[in-house]
């Protein structure tokens, strides 16, 4: 399953390189033209008439980088990307190419003081452990700059759900292939960018080579259906479908696009729900400066617990999201 | 089969106290063979290998692990849990199995930091902050799990560097595994002592198998295998445990004075690598329960030191592993009914 391929390859902020190539070789076939730009980027094209439209999904994830050595061996790294220091303690990692395991320890709760049980982690307490003796053992395996991410395996999940990481954007990237399979009449750009996760990086320079009239992300996007959080507040919910943004931190989504996407929802059937939360941004936010200026949406698969080791989304979600994005670009 | 074989295929078996039969099958592939196999009413699970003589020999690493239990089945697939013994630090973003009608994987995850207040932030999550997510519909999730059904952490088998590996219940498979490395040195071995393996149950709620264990079989000796802690950055810089640095032999009032210079001296002898921790109380361990079980038995402590203790990453070395089964093995082969009075005679 290509979600799966997705979901367990590895590729942080800057080094996309296993993505872009699966990625790559799943085009190929439907596209006429591939570009692979400066940043890395992977520009695809299929010729139409009319308007230019870009359906944009980050290739990259958020994941780690090595920044030192300690004296015992172990690593002191950083993060790429957004990943709440609650997050890390006690996670398998995989370093580099090779895929080196390493594991984020914590001190065991026996010998916490009060005041140490109580407090939140940080990364400066926390290290990479690779098992290695000592820093001299350390630095032959592991160089500096040295990427890691989660080690989680994609799999089914409860009723109709999936589980894995790096879902953010990697769902975002699935729909974007499964819609580039069908012909529209627009001239189409199906780009994939590097570097969302650390401030959309790639969109920049993509976006101001096309140019585009119309621009749509497709994310992987927060939700917090729990049971303890208020409905206003859950942002999205797992199954009522692809979540359309209004606004976020870097964009104030195009009102006419949106009403165009929900007017295809109504007609095709398709359940949508609005992003209830202007909390994060994503490559919109570069795409609708670039230039002249372009109409941006966001359309996204709602992901709980995005930014950590395991996220949950919903089968359904995802496919409503395809058919959703398919019939738009129909209509244009 | 070798000692990372066997942890691997004991860490990757759930078993919570209380739930140690579950544990039962696996133990009886492993140490086929090397013993007579039982369980008993409270999951106190022994293997038998007897000796020409009648005194008997009593090893005991403990099968339970720590666990999380369900207080409360939520809407849309969400549970409440309970942590023993778990810091609820580490859950975050963990996998989990929750043990109902079947085992269900589930995810503990949090909430958006956007909607955290400033408070929570800064501050160490708290188990009531955490939920279990299984995915599961109304309907199936009140079918399959009740109130109080178990849940273990969920973690797959990986080598590191160096024969150190990480999993989670290492705490005490790892001692499992060393029983089993003395078994299997013993396999071929004549020895007068009549030796018992026991997979001893619920160590972690407060080392109650081990005191119903050491009543019932009665030994002579008494030897306990757990973890304990390394001297590292995340350990306790207060001994002088490393990873790798052989089997370290407890001293302290909880273990036999003449006993223990014994199994130094054996070490000594067949130069085997071990180290010394000095525990001046209660060492929290079966050995502390076996020693005032009946009339009083001899007792070691033989320990194995991890990193990160009760986590889902726990690191121990093989060597250390091996190393520990070994020793106890060569005094095994070396103990005689005289020398047992000898070492008895204050």
């Amino acid at each position: 399953m290509l979600l799966e391929t997705l979901s367990n390859s590895s590729g942080p902020s800057g080094y996309e390189g296993e993505v872009r190539k699966i990625i790559k070789s799943e085009i190929t076939n439907f596209v006429d033209d591939i570009v692979i730009d400066k940043m890395g980027n992977i520009i695809a094209h299929k010729k139409g008439k009319g308007k230019k439209v870009v359906i944009d999904a980050h290739i990259d994830e958020v994941g780690f980088i090595i920044i030192g050595y300690n004296d015992d061996g172990t690593l002191k790294f950083s993060a790429l990307g957004g990943i709440n220091s609650k997050v890390i303690p006690c996670k398998v990692i995989l370093i580099g190419k090779n895929k080196i395991p390493g594991v984020i320890g914590l001190k065991p709760i026996h010998l916490q003081s009060p005041e140490e049980r109580k407090n939140n982690i940080s990364y400066e307490n926390c290290c990479i452990d690779i098992g290695a003796k000592d820093k001299a053992e350390a630095k032959k395996y592991i160089k500096l700059g040295d990427y890691c991410v989660f080690d989680t395996k994609f799999n089914e999940f409860g009723t109709g759900l999936i589980k894995g990481k790096a879902f953010d954007d990697r769902m975002g990237c699935a729909v974007l292939i499964d819609v580039l399979k069908e012909s529209y009449e627009c001239d189409l750009y199906g780009v994939f960018n590097v570097q969302e996760e650390v401030g959309e990086r790639g969109a920049y320079a993509s976006a101001y080579n096309i140019q585009p009239d119309i621009g749509i992300a497709v994310e992987g996007t927060i939700c917090a259906d729990m049971p303890n959080i208020p409905d206003h507040l859950k942002a999205t919910e797992i199954g009522k479908g692809p979540a359309i943004s209004i606004m976020d931190k870097t964009s104030l989504f195009n009102k006419e696009i949106i009403n165009e996407i929900i007017e295809v929802g109504h007609k095709k059937n398709i359940p949508y729900q609005f992003r209830r939360a202007i909390a994060g941004g994503n490559d919109a936010g570069a795409i609708h400066m670039s230039g002249q200026g372009a109409k941006v949406a966001t359309i996204s698969v709602p992901c709980r617990y995005i930014h950590s080791s395991v996220s949950v989304c919903s089968m359904d979600d995802y496919t409503n999201t395809v058919k959703l994005l398919k019939e738009y670009l129909h209509t244009i | 089969m070798n000692e990372e074989l066997v942890l691997k295929e004991l860490c990757t078996t759930d078993s919570p106290s209380g739930r140690e039969d579950l544990i039962y099958n696996k133990i009886k592939e492993l140490f086929n063979g090397l013993g007579e196999i039982s369980i008993n009413n409270m999951n106190n699970i022994y293997i038998h290998k007897k000796g020409k003589d009648k005194f008997k020999v009593m090893l005991m690493a403990h099968s339970d692990e720590v666990f999380l239990m369900v207080t409360d089945i939520l809407s849309n697939g969400f549970l409440k849990f309970n942590a023993i013994g778990i810091d609820p630090k580490t859950l975050v973003s963990q996998e989990v199995i929750v043990h109902g009608r079947k085992e269900i994987p589930g995810v503990i995850g949090i909430k958006p930091p956007h909607l955290m207040k400033d408070e929570e932030k800064k501050q160490g999550i708290k188990a009531e902050q955490l939920l279990i997510d299984t995915g599961l519909d109304d309907e199936n999730l009140k079918k399959q799990v009740k109130i109080g059904d178990y849940v273990t952490l969920s973690r797959q088998f990986y080598e590191l560097l160096n024969n150190n590996v990480t999993c989670k219940a290492i705490d005490d498979r790892a001692g499992i595994a060393a029983m089993w490395s003395c078994a299997n040195e013993l396999k071929q071995a004549q020895h007068d002592a009549d030796v018992y393996f026991v997979c001893s149950c619920q160590e972690e709620v407060g080392h109650r198998g081990a005191k119903m264990a050491a009543y019932d079989i009665n030994p002579d000796i008494g030897i306990a295998i757990d973890v304990t802690f390394d001297s590292g950055e995340f350990g306790d810089k207060d001994r002088e445990n490393k990873l790798g640095g052989g089997p370290s032999i407890c001293v302290g009032p909880n273990v036999h004075c003449k006993l223990r210079e014994k199994i130094i001296e054996i070490a000594d002898k067949h130069n085997i690598p071990y180290q010394i921790e000095v525990e001046p109380g209660n060492t929290g361990t079966d050995a502390w329960d076996i020693q005032i079980a009946r009339e009083g038995i001899a007792t070691l402590l033989i320990s194995i030191p991890i990193k990160y203790m009760h986590t889902t990453v726990e690191v121990v070395n093989v060597d250390d592993i091996r190393n520990t089964g070994l020793l106890i093995a060569e005094l095994i082969k070396e103990l005689s009914q005289d020398e047992l009075e000898g070492l008895f005679c204050f």
